[in-house]
């Protein structure tokens, strides 16, 4: 037996997506001009399958401050803050993110996946039992698994079945870690956080949002759907990611002041390497320019809306939702994979999702806005996709 | 017989089979959801891999399990599907979550 004989049924299922055109899952991306656009071999695209939520991979600050970090800090820190210490612009980077949180706590990781794993595999450990979204990234069910908890799914965005849940653990339920996202990934759709509040108040236990597709995109400061709900005070921490909105990557948690001790109890924290001055500049710079310019977001949106109203109206099937995140939902998996190489020719590039990664077996073309977008550029769009149903019927 | 030996015996008559027969109504109920679950056509069986005979995905498997703690009202961690490949595992997986249960389920 080989060392990958275990991998033959994935192997054959992902070749035959790979045989005949380009490869959905290891796309290359030639060249990226901006924000918007870029190019995948001979064909200039329109960028709509990106997290670069607010647009700000090219923003001039951020590329500013991130190559004089570079040029004055060096290239990478090359060991883990416990080993080898801190940058004082790590220090500073988690002051700024715990202020603008208005928390006393933040810790910065070098990915999103990190401090997903980081926070929740420190506290969910042992003896302790965790009640997860059933779609929940799996950087979530991987930390509870590294964790050692027991794990409780409920149904996806499904409040009435998280309380069904909670009431069946009894006593235990009071000390139990509810984990739910701001904005889900796959279909774009938003967590039901005052009703789990609600249950939280009423059953006790802990509430973790992971807010990495909500933060910079939701709340009128930008602190994401927490802030928009007003709920901030009974959400014990908040995770998030500087790969999304703060376009370049690591990863964050705010929480109380208690919540420092992690930096000491929390493997994924400990023994890994701390992220590159120039991230941490240019995520300064951003995390700046998200407080300064709040129209950013109603770009997005105003975008988020334009889309999802276009393809609402060429009567394809959309997540029931209006988020950045517009997943057009497909039949079967060998029609997503035609489609998705026919907008590349017509100079479009999205995400192809299949299941299990996309929820509950279906197939999704996520297409994702930035506030970069110009109006024109959604057009093209939604002209693409008009162009593929003309040529369907 | 001893009116203490006597009500002992009752418990372990009434504990005995009100444990096989809940077995039984765990089992049965598990391969009627997996008769939902994957293609037409295949034979499902108490031994049948979840995985490689009958088609399921992991979250499939997942699912399967959300939908056993609302049929018998338990709450049941995916931490014990790590060692759980065939209908059979999963209802020896069950039992420490069942054995509350002195009532026919």
């Amino acid at each position: 037996m080989s060392l990958y004989d275990k991998f033959s049924r994935l192997a054959s299922e992902r070749e035959q997506f790979c045989t005949s055109g380009i490869n959905p899952f290891g796309t290359c991306i030639d060249d990226v001009y901006s924000a918007t656009e870029g190019r995948i071999g001979n064909q200039k695209v329109i960028l709509a399958g990106t997290n670069n939520y607010l647009g700000l991979t090219f923003n001039t600050q951020a590329i500013a401050d991130g190559q004089m970090a570079l040029a004055t800090q060096g290239t990478g820190t090359t060991g883990s803050r416990m080993a080898n210490g801190s940058y004082k612009s790590h220090i500073a980077l988690e002051q700024e993110i715990a202020d603008f949180f208005n928390r006393p706590t933040a810790i910065v990781f070098s990915t999103g996946y990190t401090a997903n794993l980081g926070i929740i595999s420190a506290l969910a450990g042992h003896g302790s039992v965790v009640l997860l979204d059933a779609d929940s990234h799996a950087s979530i069910y991987d930390a509870c698994t590294l964790g050692g908890a027991e794990i409780i799914r409920f149904r996806h965005n499904d409040a009435k079945d998280l309380e069904r849940r909670m009431i069946r653990l009894g006593d235990r339920a009071r000390d139990a870690i509810i984990i739910v996202e701001g904005i889900y990934s796959m279909l774009g759709d938003v967590a039901p956080l005052a009703e789990i509040v609600d249950i939280k108040r009423r059953l006790g236990g802990y509430l973790i949002v992971d807010e990495a597709h909500s933060f910079g995109v939701m709340g009128a400061t930008g602190r994401g759907l927490a802030e928009e709900v007003g709920v901030e005070q009974d959400v014990d921490i908040i995770v998030g990611t500087f790969s999304k909105s703060l376009a370049s990557i690591g990863g964050f948690a705010v929480g109380s002041k208690a919540m420092d001790v992690l930096r000491y109890a929390s493997r994924p924290f400990i023994f890994t390497a701390s992220p590159s001055p120039s991230c941490i500049a240019s995520v300064r710079s951003s995390l700046k320019t998200i407080a300064e310019q709040p129209e950013l977001r109603q770009k997005l949106w105003d975008n988020s809306h334009r889309l999802y109203d276009g393809l609402d109206k060429l009567g394809y099937k959309l997540g029931s939702h209006i988020s950045p995140v517009v997943p057009v939902i497909i039949g079967h998996k060998e029609d997503g994979l035609r489609i998705w190489r026919e907008l590349i020719e017509l100079g479009v590039y999205v995400n192809l999702i299949l299941p299990p990664a996309a929820p509950a077996g279906i197939t999704l073309l996520r297409c994702s806005v930035n506030a970069a977008h110009s109006e024109e550029q959604i057009d093209a769009i939604i002209h693409a996709f008009a162009t593929l149903k003309n040529n369907t019927q | 017989m001893h009116y203490a030996t006597a009500y002992f015996n009752y418990l372990a008559y009434r504990y005995i089979d009100t444990a096989m027969l809940n077995r039984k109504i765990v089992m049965d109920y598990t391969l009627s959801c997996l008769q939902d679950m994957v293609e037409s056509g295949l034979d499902i069986k108490p031994d049948s891999d979840l995985v490689n005979d009958l088609g399921l995905e992991s979250i499939k498997v997942m699912d399967l399990l959300m939908m056993l703690e609302d049929r018998f009202d338990i709450s049941i961690p995916i931490n014990i599907l790590l060692d759980v490949r065939t209908p059979a595992q999963l209802l020896e997986s069950l039992i420490p979550y069942l054995e509350n249960i002195n009532e026919p389920v």
